[in-house]
């Protein structure tokens, strides 16, 4: 059974948002998506001070089966990546919500959150795959 | 309705990630994928290919059928249990499919041919079969699990039936023993050493359950693709198929030219193919960059000429990616790789990466 942690939110395809103290959107993917994917070996991050859309591609993470895009939760402005991914994209697997993030975004309008599902819709959606 | 093997519920007990391949329900993998391709290089690890095909081939003329039915040539099979390796070509010389032959008697042959082709095979068979004094004779009543790498010798002859152990503990690689029903082929796709043991459907899970007692770890389908890629062994299907020919697919050394006077399905048209010299070769690539090589990439050549990567991945044994990729033969010693719009940075190498747990490329 996949871990759905209930402090942040998730989209459809599989990226977990986290609102942070700092009014910063940090990004990942969930516990669900990286069981799916398998063991991962590379991750492609996005720059920092690139700016992205919501639901735009910005980073791509590829396991030993497949490579996934990561789509951004929401409108912003990448303002940190997670460069011990290029070491040790495992971390995915190992740590999906702490060590495993991807990137952070400030976000231009945090209500682009509300679009998203909560732990318990996420949860409804994964169980029907 | 997808197929299930004998073994279906041993793998879901196991808590398998189960995947549709072929029309069959598989287990890519249990645990961590890349865990299992390294027990395989340095232990022992195990694979239910039961969803393969087993197809005997019986008769007087068993023989002469076959050496026109394949490009290899199966009157080098003279030792009792000698395994070929061969493709079955169109009258094209495309690859219908790839297969494993075992001699048992000039009367009696054994083939092991892929899942994914097995309703065009078996149909080729009987079509080729009408003018030769032969049957053809499924065996689907059995079961087949690969017990591949270092240990697999040791673990895997103690539990085997009657004295087939013994038998088994001595037969050299490439070559198959059996007992009853049960047939054990010292063959593989992981480049490692190892049995491939077909036995009876009902005997399947007990044998499953005594292998993995001795400490044999259950593989998935991830772990043998990533092994048979670093082993560089073709996959049908991705590395070839009907619109290909043996000679742009790096099996030009499985087709038997010689003697001269045998005919064999698709052998003109390979002829034709050679004297207008082929312009595809089939390479390994290792990747110098970071990223992952994936099948279909396009493989940028220095002159700008295009070939196309067949199958590519991740190696866990060498920690870089690795393909097999079909190229213009003028390719030199580096390429650029499309990936995704960037142009990677690869190095051409022989396809055989990795050989009995030793990196055969210096990296």
């Amino acid at each position: 059974m996949s871990n759905t942690p209930d402090d942040r939110k998730y989209a459809d395809s599989h990226e977990w948002a986290l609102l942070e103290a700092d009014g910063n959107v940090r990004v990942g993917i969930s516990d669900h998506a990286q069981e799916l994917l398998g063991d991962l070996v590379f991750v492609e991050l996005p720059e920092v001070g690139q700016q992205v859309g919501k639901g735009d591609e910005c980073s791509v993470v590829e396991s030993v089966k497949a490579a996934s895009d990561i789509y951004s939760p929401v409108t912003g402005e990448i303002v940190a990546i997670n460069g011990e991914l290029e070491d040790t994209p495992e971390a995915i697997n190992d740590s999906p919500y702490q060590d495993g993030w991807i990137f952070v975004i400030k976000p231009e309008d945090t209500s682009e959150l509300d679009d998203l599902l909560d732990a318990e819709g996420y949860q409804n959606l994964t169980e029907d795959e | 309705m997808t197929k299930k093997t004998t073994l279906n519920a041993a793998h879901r007990e196991l808590n398998a990630r189960m995947v549709d391949f072929g029309g069959w329900d598989m287990p890519v993998n249990y645990g961590s994928q890349i865990d299992e391709h390294h027990t395989v290089r340095q232990s022992v690890g195990m694979f239910d290919v039961s969803h393969m095909t087993v197809v005997d081939v019986n008769g007087s003329q068993a023989k002469a059928y076959l050496q026109n039915l394949l490009a290899n040539d199966v009157a080098k099979l003279t030792r009792q249990g000698k395994a070929l390796y061969s493709c079955m070509l169109t009258n094209d010389a495309g690859i219908i499919d790839d297969l494993i032959v075992y001699f048992l008697d000039d009367q009696n042959y054994r083939l092991v041919v892929n899942a994914s082709t097995r309703d065009k095979d078996i149909a080729w068979l009987e079509k080729q079969a009408e003018n030769f004094d032969v049957e053809i004779n499924e065996k689907p009543k059995l079961a087949m699990i690969a017990v591949q790498g270092p240990k697999a010798r040791q673990k895997v002859c103690s539990l085997l039936p009657d004295r087939l152990g013994l038998s088994a503990a001595e037969i050299k690689p490439f070559s198959a023993c059996w007992h009853g029903e049960w047939f054990v082929g010292r063959t593989g796709y992981t480049g490692e050493d190892g049995f491939e043991i077909m036995l009876p459907e009902d005997k399947a899970e007990g044998f499953w359950k005594q292998l993995l007692e001795v400490g044999v770890k259950p593989c998935g389908l991830g772990a043998r693709d990533t092994l048979r890629l670093e082993a560089g062994m073709n996959l049908y299907g991705q590395d070839m198929d009907e619109s290909k020919n043996p000679l742009e697919s790096g099996l030009a050394w499985t087709i038997a030219w010689e003697p001269e006077e045998r005919e064999f399905i698709g052998k003109q048209a390979l002829l034709d193919t050679k004297q207008q010299g082929n312009s595809d070769k089939f390479v390994g690539l290792i990747l110098e960059d970071k990223g992952v090589l994936r099948g279909h990439q396009t493989v940028v050549l220095d002159d700008g000429s295009q070939g196309e990567i067949t199958s590519g991945g991740y190696s866990p044994t060498m920690e870089r990616s690795i393909a097999l990729a079909r190229v213009p033969a003028n390719i030199g010693e580096t390429c650029k790789i499309d990936i995704r719009g960037k142009l990677k940075n690869a190095r051409v190498v022989k396809p055989c990466f990795v050989r009995q747990g030793a990196v055969q490329i210096e990296l």
